[in-house]
């Protein structure tokens, strides 16, 4: 049975439209303008959740992107299901199902619970500890960690919300909607800078929004009504845009910013039919102005976790913005006077605070005095030193504290209550700072980081509580200042500004406070999340962890999905404590992007499914598509791989094709493979210098295959150029290489060589490629073109001819990869259907057969024709790969020329391209398996692998390539395949297999 | 993310580009004339300073134009932008 706890009067909660949602299938309400958070809360639920390691039941303790206890999945839908989602932050929406995380079966009796009565053996480091030994236990061990660890439950199906990315270019971008931020975005947008205001809530205003202590004064005004004009006049300013419900999730450099926008989380599941869930904001601003303001920290004394235990200036939100009270009987816990602030809305809003535990000896500020004017009880100079209850705190014990601080003295006296405050000081959120680059002091008078304004790293500047001011008349006053000379401005309106306010006097900090009981029987819990304590932190050190980073991995401090932005801090000062270091030099963890979780859909944005990756198709690929081709991805081009036919398989496809390329006529779709136009007076001159052999003597009208290495020797591509006038040659190269072999010409034109006259432009998507080969495709083509004189005579191999098929102008190379006679017809990409269709239909008479990149690799391993990046792999010179005969000798220099005598390039025991013929004629090699020579002799040496293995339907066995250590000196040399089931045997023979004298090239 | 000011298109975002290394280090005429310790000197030294460093850059999915920048490695700032060919400024 739940209570209501919601008080009536509220501007910022509309409680005339009733929301309902189901918190772990229990059906409840909230109102418009609630968190999930302070719905439950209003409905008197506390426990959300039970914490990662120990279990322990754990309660709403923020109300900001801070939360680390309060996070739950939200739906369980398969596709719309979120995990990790804070309470604190996600708007109510009609219908809305959350559940509460690592519980099992239920947050209120999680099994997972004994956890924390085996706590006294769970330490920091018990995982790397315990799972260590024996070492080949560990696939069994991690079975089990695997499944214990990890919070919510992924989706299992796919998003199906849109998301979206847009960049955005601003003179001016302000981070933050509170008092600060707003005073800047207007000063900036007043002065005609387009400007962007981005805040993480649904209102602008930050706290002074729901700020209603009319201590708090502004020009004679109570602070919140000031500023809810300031909002309403800046939000007529044409030049400003506001991007109400955006998380900045990381700064770069350059003041390159990304920021999450929420647009539909709020809405019901029927408004937000078609529309986009999150836009990823990609903005460029010329000023970056941080605003982040501040996050109240905890205070860290034993069971500092029972659900009830929440932070003081939260609990004011909660009551003064929500409208609700946090419990009926609350007590404050406090080292500074913010608790106070609480106390006294509380106090308005008709809940009387039973007490307020000050650390601090006494205190003397506005603030104070009106606490006591009120008449609510005040302990100062004493301690929480334990909480009472499970599920929800029930009591707190307090001692008074020693004049140190370091321990606790006197009666303990313990309090009933249903709802603890507690307030550590405040910390700035420097986490944009720093990501961008930025430095931080440390500020002992009330120990926190600030940004040091020294070390800022771009036009950009930190203002109010994120840059450390926490009292409302410097927060004005200094944001005022400081934007004036960051925008350049002479005068604003903000001058004179009258500001009253409370000044707190008195400080303690305590870190780790004391307690009655020796430390290991205590819980101080820093992060909340990930359990770790203070007890697991000096523990780390007295192991001999010095470096923050390594504790906080060791104990996992500050590992969750809150980073630790509530209690990072204690972690350091504990440790600057134990250690005797000042904090300043003791620096924080590295705070890196995102500040607050992304989503996946937000990351991605429309690059999914499709938009993935870009895809190329040829010209030919829907008839490829008609007649029934599989596909294979060569870089981001889609090849036919092999056709199926009549109920075939790979295999008998492609035995099929390959045979019919030999007997007959094949056909390839060779469009995909890279070709380069390259033009000026110096284009022979270039080739020259590119290729490895020479080029000046090549003849108008002539092919010639070429090879180019890199500066280290190694082969780097290869293909045929053809020179089509006297400064004219189209290249060709590999598929997968055309645009770094374009991206490396140009590099050396432009930078080694700029005295060459030579102009490179890529023609691979504007001419499409098809190659007709077998003993009939002379026959085909004289189909095609009857006016083309065939002969050897007039078109030998490695000649190209201009013609026309079916009036339209092409280019055909007489040039074979297959070994076959066979020629290559290139046409302007638009004609290429019309054209293979024209093929097709000649050739229909000899069988003509289209074939895949399978049966092209095979038919090219038959004639032991290498393929640049199967065969070689960037460790292979043209002498490993038996190609001496294209290295041009007499060449003064080439690219890589150098690289072939260096003395590791003339080693003879280099790994070396070789044939390999299995004992077995019908045994396939597997392309990778490994070569040795014996099974004896220990270790065993890896001699080289198969680079590519086919069984030719041709030769009818197996054929494979090599790379083997001194191979060329082992041809006849037994060597063995060992696999997991069987040790193969073959023999290193000629990397030629077929038609050796190249016979049917004439055929 | 930096922003690079390119010759010949004005300023652009750093995903535009690709870095080709350290700049001026210029192809031997003669490499044949060159013992192997130099020639690997050529091919495999490079420099890796924190601070100022003189880089190749390729608006490579723009101009497709290399020309020089001067980059302090360690904030990122890049001190001057110049073509291939033109003199370095002095450091």
């Amino acid at each position: 049975m739940s209570k209501n706890l919601r008080i009536n009067k509220n501007k910022f909660i509309d409680q005339t439209a009733r929301i309902s949602f189901k918190f772990n299938n229990k059906k409840l309400y909230g109102y418009k303008g609630d968190t999930l958070a302070s719905a439950l809360l209003a409905n008197d639920i506390h426990l959300v959740g039970r914490s990662f390691k120990y279990h322990r039941p754990r309660g709403i303790m923020t109300c900001g992107s801070e939360e680390p206890n309060a996070i739950v999945q939200i739906s369980n839908d398969p596709s719309f299901t979120e995990p990790n989602v804070r309470a604190t932050e996600i708007e109510l929406y009609e219908g809305l199902e959350a559940f509460s995380q690592n519980c099992w079966p239920s947050v209120n009796f999680d099994l997972g619970g004994i956890n924390n009565f085996l706590s006294p053996i769970l330490p920091a480091g018990f995982y790397y500890k315990t799972f260590m030994w024996p070492a080949s236990f560990w696939e069994k061990y991690e079975f089990f960690i695997r499944h214990s660890a990890g919070l919510g439950k992924s989706p299992t199906k796919p998003d199906q919300d849109l998301y979206d990315h847009q960049y955005a270019h601003c003179d001016v971008l302000v981070i933050g909607g509170g008092i600060s931020g707003i005073l800047s975005a207007r000063l900036s947008a007043e002065k005609g800078l387009n400007t962007i205001l981005i805040d993480d809530k649904k209102d602008l205003g930050g706290s002074t929004l729901y700020e209603n202590n009319d201590i708090f004064k502004i020009d004679n005004e109570n602070s919140n009504i000031w500023l809810k004009k300031q909002i309403e006049d800046l939000k007529k300013i044409r030049n400003l845009t506001i991007k109400n419900r955006t998380s900045v999730a990381a700064f770069h450099g350059y003041n390159y910013l990304l920021a999450r926008e929420n647009l539909t989380d709020h809405l019901s599941i029927h408004e937000r039919k078609n529309k986009i869930r999150q836009r990823l904001w990609k903005i460029r601003a010329k000023k970056v102005v941080i605003a982040t303001g501040a996050i109240e920290r905890p205070l860290i004394f034993d069971n500092n976790d029972r659900p009830g235990t929440i932070l003081s200036s939260s609990i004011k939100k909660y009551i003064d913005y929500y409208g609700v009270k946090t419990g009926e009987n609350i007590s404050l816990f406090t080292n500074n006077d913010s608790a106070y602030e609480t106390a006294i809305s509380l106090d308005k809003s008709g809940v009387k605070v039973k007490v307020i535990i000050d650390i601090r000896e006494n205190s003397n500020s506005v603030l104070s005095k009106q606490i006591e004017k009120m008449g609510i009880k005040i302990l100062r100079g004493y301690t929480v030193i334990n909480t009472g209850g499970y599920k929800r705190i029930k009591s707190f014990d307090v001692k008074k504290l020693s004049n140190d601080g370091g321990s606790v003295v006197g009666e303990k006296i313990t309090y009933k209550c249903d709802c603890l405050g507690v307030s550590g000081g405040w910390t700035p959120m420097v986490h944009l700072f720093t990501q961008s680059g930025g430095k931080l002091k440390f500020r002992n008078s009330d120990n926190v980081f600030i940004p040091d304004e020294n070390k800022i790293p771009s036009e950009q500047i930190s203002v109010g509580s994120s840059n450390g001011d926490f009292e409302l008349d410097n927060v004005v006053n200094n944001t005022v200042k400081s934007i004036k000379v960051f925008l350049g401005l002479d005068k604003t309106n903000y001058e004179q500004l009258k500001i009253e306010c409370s000044k707190e006097k008195q400080k303690r900090n305590i870190w780790l406070l004391p307690s009655d009981k020796p430390m290991f029987k205590t819980k101080p819990f820093l992060d909340f999340q990930n359990d770790s304590t203070a007890k697991d932190v000096k523990l780390a050190l007295r192991e001999g962890f010095k470096s923050i980073e390594h504790v906080k991995r060791y104990t996992t401090t500050g590992m969750g999905t809150d980073q630790g932005k509530l209690s990072n801090m204690h972690a350091l000062g504990i440790i600057a404590d134990s250690t005797g270091t000042n904090m300043g030099e003791l620096g924080t963890t590295t705070f890196r992007p995102p500040y607050t979780p992304l989503t996946f859909g937000a990351i991605v944005g429309r690059n999914v499914g499709e938009f993935f990756d870009h895809t190329r198709r040829t010209a030919i690929h829907n008839w490829h598509v008609e007649n029934k081709a599989e596909f294979e991805n060569v870089g981001q081009w889609k090849r036919p791989w092999y056709f199926l036919k009549n109920g075939e398989n790979m295999h008998q496809a492609v035995q099929r094709e390959s045979k019919a390329a030999r007997e007959s006529a094949g056909i390839l779709d060779a469009s995909t493979l890279g070709k380069i136009d390259i033009q000026g007076i110096d284009a022979s001159e270039f080739l020259n210098r590119v290729y490895t052999n020479a080029w000046s003597k090549l003849a108008i009208g002539k092919c010639r295959y070429g090879l180019m290495l890199n500066e280290d020797g190694m082969v780097y591509d290869d293909g045929v150029t053809t020179r089509l006038g006297e400064n004219h040659y189209i290249m060709t190269t590999t598929t997968g290489g055309a645009a770094s072999v374009l991206s490396k010409l140009e590099d050396y034109l432009q930078t080694e060589w700029p005295e060459l006259n030579v102009y490179l432009t890529s023609v691979t998507d504007q001419y499409s490629t098809m190659s007709i080969c077998g003993p009939n495709s002379k026959k085909i083509i004289k189909k095609l073109i009857p006016a083309l004189d065939l002969s050897d005579e007039n078109f030998p191999h490695m000649s190209f001819k201009n013609s026309i098929i079916d009036n339209v102008n092409c280019r055909i190379m007489r040039i074979s990869f297959t070994g076959e006679l066979s020629y290559e017809i290139n046409v302007q990409s638009n004609f290429a259907l019309n054209v293979w269709e024209k093929c097709m239909e000649a050739g229909k008479e000899f069988n003509i057969t289209p074939y895949g990149t399978e049966t092209m690799h095979l038919l090219r391993a038959e004639k032991g024709f290498i393929i640049t990046g199967q065969d070689t792999d960037g460790t292979l010179t043209p002498s490993d790969l038996q190609m001496d005969w294209i290295i041009g000798k007499k060449k003064y220099d080439f690219i890589g020329k150098r690289s072939l005598y260096r003395s590791d390039t003339i080693r003879d025991d280099r790994k070396q391209l070789v044939g390999l013929l299995t004992d077995d004629p019908k045994e396939v090699l597997e392309e990778g398996s490994q070569l040795i020579e014996s099974l004896e002799k220990k270790p065993i040496e890896m001699l080289g692998h198969v680079t590519s293995s086919y069984f030719s339907p041709n030769l009818n066995k197996s054929i494979a390539l090599a790379i083997v250590k001194n191979g060329k000196k082992l041809k006849g040399k037994r060597l063995i395949v060992p696999m997991e089931n069987e040790n193969i045997n073959v023999t290193i023979t000629d990397a030629v297999f077929y038609d050796k004298d190249n016979e049917r090239l004439n055929a | 993310m930096f922003l690079i000011n390119c010759p010949y298109c004005g300023e652009r975002d750093q995903s535009e580009f690709s870095c080709g290394g350290e700049a001026h280090i210029e192809r031997p005429k003669q490499p044949t004339e060159l013992s192997d310790d130099q020639w690997a000197e050529y091919l495999f030294m490079r420099k890796n300073i924190k601070g100022i460093q003189f880089e190749r850059w390729n608006h490579i999915h723009g101009c497709r134009k290399w020309f020089n920048i001067v980059r302090d490695t360690s904030n990122d700032k890049i001190h001057a932008v110049y073509k291939m060919g033109e003199r370095p400024p002095v450091k």
